[in-house]
């Protein structure tokens, strides 16, 4: 745990050092906040509508171009190799940079979901505690399998590109639930109504938490 | 191992033929021997094939995700390969079960497409499979190309369940089962004697492409091993 804690502890320094990838994430997920609201016919659809899709495909996707800077930032100048000679197992390596990654994506979605709030004009009422926990769980989950694939696509040749086609099928369950569960909380339903998404999240997060600690040894042996 | 791999092409070419033939028997049964079913009329003949089809593709996927199991425990890099034939051998049938299944949709649901459960489930399959091939054609070290895709192949196992869960959260077009179920199959004998040998003519011709494929793969593995020494 120490050894993750580590990891963890570098690459935030490391990101709070630049800031050039988080102010990129950022803008990039604002970004698809405004095309979003003019691919929006607004006669046809109202905003509520389109609200919870709009705010998850914007994690998302920000999510995911995020995810790929984990891992070149080791590839170059072969970092990667120094971490792996480090007395560090391969399990806590892994958790390291997975919560490394979690700090980064939650930063980037404390950041657009105020402003999704104001470019959509929605009214969250009391609601915010409860989105904020259904962004904690969707994310995740997430951001567990990107870490994994993350891994692998970095030595591939198109890194950027076979990273979404990897991770968005995988994305589909928690993406579902989560824009079910948001769009309740934005039509003010009773909570009562989400606790189940909530479960099915939650579980989701422990599934591939395990699998990324049990299959991440195999990514990195030689 | 045999020669280059080419007990395992000339056994994966037999069982290839053998499907062919067998296939050809099942278009002659269907449509010769079965009777017509009364509403959907002969678009309904497309059973014969869409759905034996994806119990191949099913049963592909399966494969692929059991071999990678094994494959991180014992490393041997035939069992990779294996893999990796399955894993073409289903994107090929899922390609038949995703052409087939609109063209039976357009007649007798009105429409090519539509977001329904099974679907999507066999979608993301089929995306899983373009995923799992697309890596391995973007990795040049074989060692870690069999790591990482053995990788995505277990990851994709685990997530089947959680795709099969949330699409049946959603309603359903497809019939329910017809077959496997704990009653009676209720399909009438002749139908589902032509389902049967279809099922039984997909599995072989499954096999056979699985068992070329990797022949294929083995002759090449070997040629290269011998290059590089």
């Amino acid at each position: 745990m120490r050894g993750a804690f580590a990891v963890a502890a570098k690459d935030v320094r490391v990101e709070h050092r630049s800031k050039t990838a988080l102010v990129s994430a950022i803008g990039f997920a604002v970004l698809v906040l405004v095309i979003f609201n003019f691919a929006r016919d607004a006669a046809a659809v109202s905003r509520e509508v389109l609200a919870p899709s709009v705010l998850w495909i914007t994690f998302t996707f920000s999510g995911v171009i995020a995810l790929n800077r984990s891992f070149t930032l080791e590839r170059d100048n072969a970092a990667l190799d120094g971490l792996l000679l480090a007395p560090v197992s391969r399990s806590a390596l892994f958790l390291g940079k997975y919560l490394a990654n979690l700090a980064f994506v939650f930063t980037m979605e404390a950041v657009a979901l105020p402003l999704f709030v104001l470019f959509f004009g929605v009214d969250l009422g009391g609601r915010l505690p409860a989105i904020g926990l259904v962004a904690v769980l969707a994310t995740a989950g997430f951001v567990a399998v990107g870490t994994v694939f993350a891994a692998m696509t970095v030595r591939t040749r198109y890194a950027e590109l076979m990273l979404p086609l990897l991770v968005l099928p995988f994305l589909l369950p928690p993406v579902m639930w989560a824009v079910q569960a948001t769009a309740k909380l934005l039509g003010g339903r009773p909570l009562g109504e989400i606790v189940g998404w909530l479960w099915l999240l939650g579980f989701y997060d422990l599934v591939f938490i395990t699998a990324g600690l049990l299959l991440f040894p195999a990514l990195m042996d030689e | 191992m045999s020669a280059g791999g080419s007990k395992a092409i000339r056994g994966g070419l037999a069982l290839t033929a053998l499907g062919l033939v067998g296939l050809a028997l099942v278009f002659w049964l269907a449509l010769g021997f079965t009777p017509v079913e009364r509403f959907q009329g002969l678009p309904q003949k497309i059973f014969y094939v869409h759905v034996p089809a994806a119990w191949s593709a099913l049963l592909a996927f399966a494969l692929v995700g059991i071999v990678s199991i094994l494959y991180l425990w014992l490393r041997d890099p035939r069992l990779d390969l294996f893999a990796e034939s399955a894993a073409e051998a289903g994107l090929v049938f899922s390609l038949v079960m995703l052409t087939t299944g609109p063209l039976w949709g357009k007649p007798v649901w009105g429409t090519w497409w539509t977001w329904d459960a099974r679907l999507t489930f066999t979608l993301i399959l089929f995306f899983l499979f373009l995923g799992y091939r697309a890596l391995r054609g973007a990795l040049s070290d074989p060692g870690e190309r069999a790591r990482f895709s053995a990788v995505v192949g277990i990851m994709g196992l685990v997530l089947v369940p959680f795709v099969h869960l949330t699409v049946y959260l959603f309603r359903t077009l497809h019939p329910q089962p017809i077959v496997l179920k704990p009653s009676a199959p209720s399909l009438p004998w002749e139908m589902l004697r032509t389902l049967l040998v279809s099922l039984g003519v997909c599995t072989v011709l499954l096999a056979g492409f699985i068992m070329t494929r990797y022949g294929l793969g083995r002759r090449l593995q070997l040629t290269g091993d011998q290059d590089a020494g």
